[in-house]
């Protein structure tokens, strides 16, 4: 489960948001600018919030007034960013086994195999960052994700950098990603694209929530 | 006429020595000099940023005679270390090796400055989500990808190293075998009826160090753009 009731001020923009999700795959659904990427940084630990409580599986990330973060390395929390951030001094096979090697994990050859083939990446393995399109960067960047086995994952608009036709190449490995049953957060400005995926919607305007629910809150002005 | 002298030889070997530590050694010091000015915002920055500049700016003899004050046998800091851990500067290679470390060290840190700075910090945030601990960012993301800077750097300050007399000689005079580097010995040389064959070698042997440093820094550059592209 995962709890989240913070504010944050960010030059003339505020941000004050809470909601509890229960559901396996939480849409943070609002119009760029709404504080979706922000919100979704400080549950990564990337950004502090000023004042308010985060929280994950019981476990206390954020506290300001306890004085509680805990940073991003510790969380094992999973980010999958709209513009994939592969390294580009390593090639394919090192980035999917960075996170592996930053917790210390042991080699698990089975669950390597299966991220490969859900992905469609095994044939990547050996290229640079820079000798792939768009689609297969953002899916190694998912592998990288699920390869440091997080107990949640972050997807901010993981399709958004790409074409419709890219993200219908997309779209059915994030449908099998949340069959696997691990917990995600996704967000997106895009309703279509939430109603395939979401279990859970956390509607955001301005900052604010105007809407929490079944991803039939996304019916009620849907319009991006 | 490219008979190589046992002097000059030895004027040669020295210089690179001095160089070679110079810069090994300034190098850790460059890249966290460098890391701290790219990535933090402490209380007196401009201040360390104006002083690491200093020496390429300072007549060399003041950098020399300033070296000599703090570092010479009754100096603060030389007095101190003569007396305790038995590291002598004064009228030493070492102290050649100390000059040229100052000198040079405002041509080592900027590249490595610069390409730190130029590195997509986003880079390091996707590290650290994946676990990765401030350190090991920095150890597989940052300095990976600032290498070329690096390498770029110590290029530059080896060049630098190597050509640097004022400050040498100011701090640790001309002696031969001891602190006479090729910059000293062709500065003795054309002082000396019948210097200028000697003299002129040594000069050749300057030019073709600087511009064998420079066509290398040129590549290290080069390869930091393609690194940084991903290709």
């Amino acid at each position: 489960m995962l709890r989240v009731d913070i504010e944050k001020q960010l030059g003339e923009f505020s941000l004050s948001a809470a909601f509890t999700s229960e559901g396996r795959v939480t849409g943070l659904f609002g119009a760029s600018g709404a504080g979706k990427t922000s919100l979704i940084n400080m549950i990564a630990g990337l950004l502090r919030p000023d004042r308010g409580i985060i929280a994950l599986d019981g476990e206390t990330l954020d506290d300001t007034s306890a004085g509680l973060h805990v940073p991003p390395h510790r969380r094992r929390i999973g980010y999958v960013f709209q513009d994939a951030r592969l390294f580009p001094h390593l090639d394919v096979r090192q980035n999917l086994d960075y996170g592996r090697r930053m917790n210390r994990l042991a080699v698990d050859a089975a669950h390597r195999a299966r991220v490969t083939d859900l992905l469609d990446i095994g044939g990547l393995l050996d290229r640079r960052p820079g000798k792939l399109s768009g689609g297969e960067r953002q899916r190694v960047a998912l592998g990288r994700a699920l390869l440091s086995k997080p107990r949640l994952l972050l997807l901010d608009e993981p399709l958004g950098s790409l074409d419709e036709g890219r993200k219908v190449e997309i779209l059915p490995y994030l449908v099998r990603l949340r069959d696997e049953g691990i917990p995600m957060v996704y967000v997106s400005h895009d309703a279509a694209e939430l109603r395939q995926l979401a279990t859970q919607i956390v509607m955001l305007r301005n900052g604010r929530v105007t809407a929490l629910g079944g991803v039939k809150v996304l019916a009620a002005g849907s319009s991006t | 006429m490219f008979e190589i002298s046992p002097t000059e030889w030895t004027a040669i070997l020295l210089s690179l020595r001095v160089a070679v530590i110079a810069t090994l050694v300034a190098t850790p010091f460059g890249i966290a000099l460098a890391w701290l000015l790219a990535r933090r915002n402490f209380w007196g920055k401009s201040l360390v940023d104006a002083a690491v500049h200093l020496p390429l700016v300072l007549p060399p003899v003041v950098t020399g005679y300033l070296l000599l004050l703090t570092f010479g046998r009754r100096g603060l800091v030389g007095a101190w270390l003569a007396d305790h851990l038995g590291i002598v500067f004064a009228f030493r290679w070492t102290g050649a090796a100390l000059a040229c470390g100052v000198m040079s060290f405002p041509l080592l840190v900027r590249p490595i400055r610069l390409s730190i700075e130029a590195i997509d910090r986003r880079l390091e945030q996707a590290s650290s989500t994946l676990g990765a601990a401030p350190w090991q960012v920095f150890a597989t993301v940052t300095l990976p990808l600032a290498l070329p800077g690096v390498l770029a750097g110590m290029v530059l300050g080896f060049a630098k190293a190597i050509g640097e007399f004022g400050a040498t000689i100011t701090f640790v005079s001309n002696i031969p075998g001891e602190t006479q580097t090729i910059s000293s010995a062709i500065y003795s040389l054309i002082q000396t009826p019948d210097g200028d064959a000697a003299a002129g070698r040594l000069v050749i042997i300057s030019i073709v160090i600087a511009m064998g440093a420079l066509i290398a820094s040129e590549w290290f550059a080069r390869r930091a753009t393609q690194r940084l592209h991903g290709n």
